[in-house]
């Protein structure tokens, strides 16, 4: 894989590239790190880190947890499942009164092998404070924040390590989820019904394409005069007015009088019970995901947190009739089976966009997806491309743009990096796609340190008609 | 939650007779309960008081990674709390003897909380009682303003770490002054200067009268003084009272200082905000102590629970169990902190000064190793003394007066860096220093320590609260000032401003690690310029000023 990126690299150098972005490209390719799951690499690193973990500072020390070894509390799910709704209802009611939200439908993604990914939504808040900053620090070479040991050891001596990213290299990590109390569980689809609710987010207008299912509904939908289940006040109201006016007993339309009006027993309009032949849209979701040497924290953070609420809310749009397929990619794209490796692998390599869209492109037009799905591709990526002006990146996104119901780029653009646009940006933005096709693609840049309602926001941009 | 059955009681009655026979002093009843996990997921948010007020937060999970601690002064798994009678809770299956071992830890903790000074202002009431009529009436409050009655909450929690503890504590047990001299400051400092007015020449004859009056009797002198005084200003008397009456009071708290000028909470439809300000500010001096003496408090507990347990008769056969038990919870760890271990080998070291009179200056004067090793006056004062220690101090000043070389050597204790090696992708762990200093200066900084704000009272500016914060080198955490300051604004009615310290970075400097983004940025203090800056809360707009350099 490494020759092939330093072939790419020289390829580049040849076409004639800016020092900044030789250096850019440089760093990645510099960078040798391996794309891994924190599965497969548990192994070797088991035996360097010999140090237990220990609370970092004294107030973490509590009588009933150690000295009587009772354990973190497990709620009752059920007993909090309850409040959300309530909370987010709060939350809004907090905006009308003219104070910021304060409510973050925190996601918890426990993804486990085999598309037994699981979503824990876990509300979670702030209570700010005038406080020191504790992660604040100000001590030389480097370091991290200094605590107490006791033992042998000569000042200087080297005496435990530990690896820095335990938990593979996904910024958002499994690691998060490490079961706080108050967890509820719940589905990707509640998720999607809380975003659509209570964040406000658009419904989709049907794209017309629905592929018939052999399924009924009983829906109280026909009508029928005279007698039935359940009386259709409006639509009988509407035929009383109507009789009476063919019985000239409306004499001035402006100023009915209902208490002269003769009502027919044949008037009376029910709805009844009916079968129904269900139809529905699906939808064919592409996640694409950058995970070259660059993505490196936040910006996976951001892209993969906003995956999976976009994720939510399709599932919840579509009443379950989602296909997700996830591509990773560097400077080569692959599938990833599930969501569990897209959401693990870590971050290295260097960056082509165009080799994600081209994959896109083939597994659409190999399997003729186009006549069965409305198709959705969403992008993540921190901007950064080898292919500076996106000479081959950009004809495989218009092929895209053909058949696609929505194509969404997230950039999520680096701090240091903030103000200038990115490689992406700027080469979307040129190609005046935005402005021809608003309907069909969408771009939103993002800072890497946004929080939880910019995110959404985000996805308001990417998704909203 | 249910009480411990009679068994287990009785079990705690006799740890309570021997506890006091060995020189531990509390009162005489104290509440057991049996809780469940459920009954835990109630009272942790509610920092383990049962009747503590109802708040919407205490349903959601809170943030921790910035600092929980500095946030919430409080305990919130804490075995027992400090009310009266004392109430403690406990694991339903844990076996007798371990109970015994728990009883002696928590009469441990409740012997702190009765005896230690820094508690003084929790002597006189029981706190839960008082919470119970507070949720009350938060809870009256509620059904009548509905959510209102929540942002008032949750403006005054934005604060509540603010709070006068100290000056209320100083209040309860003042020094006792002479009360001569105070008066004569009184008169000369503030009443002919201030009040009166006088000129220089008056001012200093009067100086010479005083002087006069001394010399010739000197008992008396001042008494001849002062009835001089009366007879010139009849009205000293009463302002030099209703002075020392101020003076007691000393400078109002950020909440003392709304209820009392905050135009807003004086309006006649307002005044039922004060009462939450009042319920949220009590609760928060109450909890203040508990955080203050972490180390000393789980010291102490465990240095009874120890002794005592051993000298128990009633538990032969269990010390193997217990020596596990125990040395779980009060080893020092290899890395980090433990207050347990800290605290217990704290109180062994400074029984052991006392016992050969080591806490003294002779002592300190030998500078021969040999000598000092050999030093005992064979006075076996320790016992005496770790009660002294344990009425007097607090985490701060136990740390910055007993760990000294001699106690860092003898433990073997160091500061423990955490460097990262990059090549490795490891964080390394490494004595960073073996000096007493070092590490007396590594657990200061890891005490809680709110940020020192005050109130600057500008006359000029036309309904503004200034606030200063007094910058220690560690600046606030910025994504929390906007909300906190909102809530002071609403509060307050009228613009807020704050004055503080911030780091200037400036974008350049950061790009260096673009490669090692996910890396811990740490930067040197060479690096850090500060600037102070102002923030202006203005109808819920929050904007942000930068005053002049420093240097």
């Amino acid at each position: 894989m490494k020759d092939s990126r330093f072939d790419i690299y020289e390829n580049l150098k040849a076409d004639g590239l800016t020092t900044e972005q030789e250096k850019i490209i440089r760093e990645e390719l510099e960078d040798d790190r391996q794309h891994v799951l924190p599965g497969d690499r548990q192994d070797s690193e088991a035996e360097d880190c010999f140090l237990r973990w220990v609370p970092e500072t004294i107030y973490e020390f509590y009588d009933l947890i150690h000295l009587q070894a009772m354990s973190a509390m497990q709620s009752g799910y059920t007993a909090t499942a309850r409040s959300i709704d309530e909370l987010l209802e709060r939350d809004q009611q907090r905006e009308s009164d003219g104070f910021p939200r304060k409510i973050n439908v925190g996601r918890l993604i426990k993804p486990g092998k085999g598309g037994k990914t699981k979503i824990v939504i876990v509300p979670t808040t702030v209570e700010e404070k005038f406080m020191h900053d504790p992660s604040f620090r100000t001590d030389e070479n480097g370091e991290g924040q200094s605590s107490g040991g006791t033992g042998e050891g000569e000042e200087g001596e080297v005496i435990g390590e530990q690896p820095v990213r335990p938990e593979g290299e996904t910024g958002s990590g499994p690691g998060e989820g490490e079961g706080g109390p108050h967890e509820l569980e719940s589905n990707a689809y509640d998720l999607g019904r809380i975003l659509t609710e209570q964040f406000k987010l658009p419904n989709l207008k049907e794209k017309g394409k629905k592929r018939s299912l052999t399924r009924y509904t009983y829906d109280l939908t026909d009508r029928h005069r005279g007698f039935g289940q359940v009386l259709d006040k409006k639509a009988t109201l509407r035929r009383i007015l109507e009789t009476n006016i063919h019985l000239g007993n409306v004499p001035d339309v402006d100023r009915i009088n209902p208490s002269d009006f003769l009502v027919s027993p044949g008037d009376r309009i029910f709805r009844i019970l009916s079968r129904e032949k269900d139809y529905e849209s699906q939808a064919m979701i592409f996640f694409v995901r950058d995970y070259s040497g660059s993505m490196a924290g936040k910006a996976t953070e951001m892209v993969v947190a906003q995956h999976v609420l976009i994720y939510s809310w399709l599932l919840y749009q579509y009443a379950m009739q989602v296909e997700t397929r996830f591509i990773l990619h560097d400077t080569e794209a692959k599938e990833v089976p599930d969501f569990y490796t897209y959401y693990n692998s870590s971050v290295a390599g260097g960056t082509q966009v165009a080799s994600a869209y081209r994959l896109v492109n083939e597994i659409i037009e190999k399997e003729n997806l186009v006549r069965e799905y409305n198709i959705y591709v969403f992008h993540g990526t921190d901007g950064d491309d080898w292919d500076t002006d996106g000479k081959e990146a950009i004809p495989e996104l218009k092929k895209m743009l053909e058949y696609a119901s929505r194509v969404g780029i997230t950039i999520a653009e680096h701090s240091y990096r903030a103000g200038k646009n990115s490689e992406v940006e700027k080469y979307v933005k040129n190609s005046k796609l935005l402005e021809e096709k608003p309907k069909l693609i969408r771009l939103d840049v993002i800072g890497e340190d946004a929080g939880e309602q910019r995110l959404i926001e985000g996805i308001k941009k990417l998704i909203s008609e | 939650m249910e009480l411990v059955d009679q068994h287990t009681k009785e079990i705690m009655e006799g740890c309570k007779e021997r506890a006091l026979e060995a020189g531990l002093r509390f009162e005489n009843e104290s509440l057991e309960y049996i809780v469940t996990n459920r009954d835990l997921l109630e009272l942790t948010p509610k920092v383990m008081i049962p009747t503590l007020y109802d708040y919407w937060v205490h349903d959601v999970e809170v943030l921790k990674e910035k600092g929980r601690y500095e946030l919430y002064p409080s305990n919130p798994y804490e075995t027992v709390i400090n009310t009266r009678p004392a109430i403690s809770y406990y694991n339903d299956n844990n076996p007798d003897w371990m109970n015994v071992m728990i009883f002696y830890h928590v009469l441990g903790h409740i012997d702190f909380f009765q005896n230690n000074l820094y508690f003084r202002h929790t002597w006189d009431y029981d706190f839960n009682g008082r919470a119970l009529s507070d949720k009350r009436l938060i809870a009256a409050l509620r059904s009548e303003k509905g959510r209102w009655v929540d942002y008032i909450i949750e403006f005054s929690r934005g604060i509540d770490n603010l709070v006068g503890y100290h000056r209320e504590l100083s209040g309860l047990d003042p020094p006792p002054t002479s009360d001569g001299s105070a008066r004569i400051n009184y008169y000369f400092d503030v009443f002919l200067q201030d009040t009166q007015k006088v000129n220089i020449s008056e001012y200093i004859k009067e100086i010479e009268r005083y002087n006069q009056c001394m010399r010739e009797e000197s008992e008396n002198g001042e008494k001849t003084f002062f009835s001089e005084v009366r007879k010139k200003y009849p009205e000293f008397d009463s302002l030099y009272s209703k002075s020392l009456k101020e003076k007691r009071n000393g400078r109002p708290d950020l909440f003392q200082y709304l209820l009392e000028n905050s135009e807003f909470l004086q309006k006649e439809d307002n005044v039922w905000m004060k009462s939450i300000m009042e319920v949220v500010r009590n609760t928060s001096v109450f909890l203040q102590p508990q955080i203050r003496t972490k180390i000393m408090n789980e010291g102490w507990a465990s240095y009874w629970h120890e002794k005592l347990f051993l000298e128990d008769d009633r538990i032969k056969g269990h010390e193997v169990d217990f020596a596990r038990t125990h040395a779980g919870v009060t080893s020092l760890p290899r890395v980090g902190l433990n207050p347990y271990a800290l605290g217990l080998r704290m109180f062994y070291f400074i029984e052991e000064l006392g016992d050969t009179g080591r806490y003294s200056t002779e002592y300190r004067r030998l500078s021969d190793t040999a000598q000092r090793k050999a030093y005992d006056n064979h006075s076996q004062k320790g016992q005496e003394f770790i009660f002294k220690v344990r009425e007097n101090l607090c985490d701060f000043t136990f740390i910055n007066t007993f760990v000294d070389q001699d106690f860092v050597s003898q433990n073997k204790l160091f500061v423990a860096g955490k460097r990262l090696n990059k090549e490795k992708m490891v964080w390394e762990y490494y004595v960073k220093s073996r000096k007493a200093e070092d590490y007396r200066q590594m657990l200061m900084d890891g005490l809680y320590h709110p940020p020192h704000i005050e109130i600057y009272e500008k006359k000029d500016a036309d309904g503004v609260l200034y606030l200063v914060h007094h910058f220690e080198d560690k600046p606030l955490v910025k994504e929390f000032v906007a909300n906190t300051m909102l809530g002071i604004e609403y509060l307050w009615g009228n613009p807020v401003q704050l004055e503080t310290s911030e780091v200037i970075t400036s974008a350049s400097e950061t790009s260096g690690s673009s490669a090692a983004g996910a890396m811990q940025e740490v930067l040197k203090p060479s690096d850090f310029k500060w600037e102070r800056v102002v923030y202006t809360m203005k109808n819920r707009e929050l904007s942000r000023q930068v005053m002049a350099q420093e240097k």
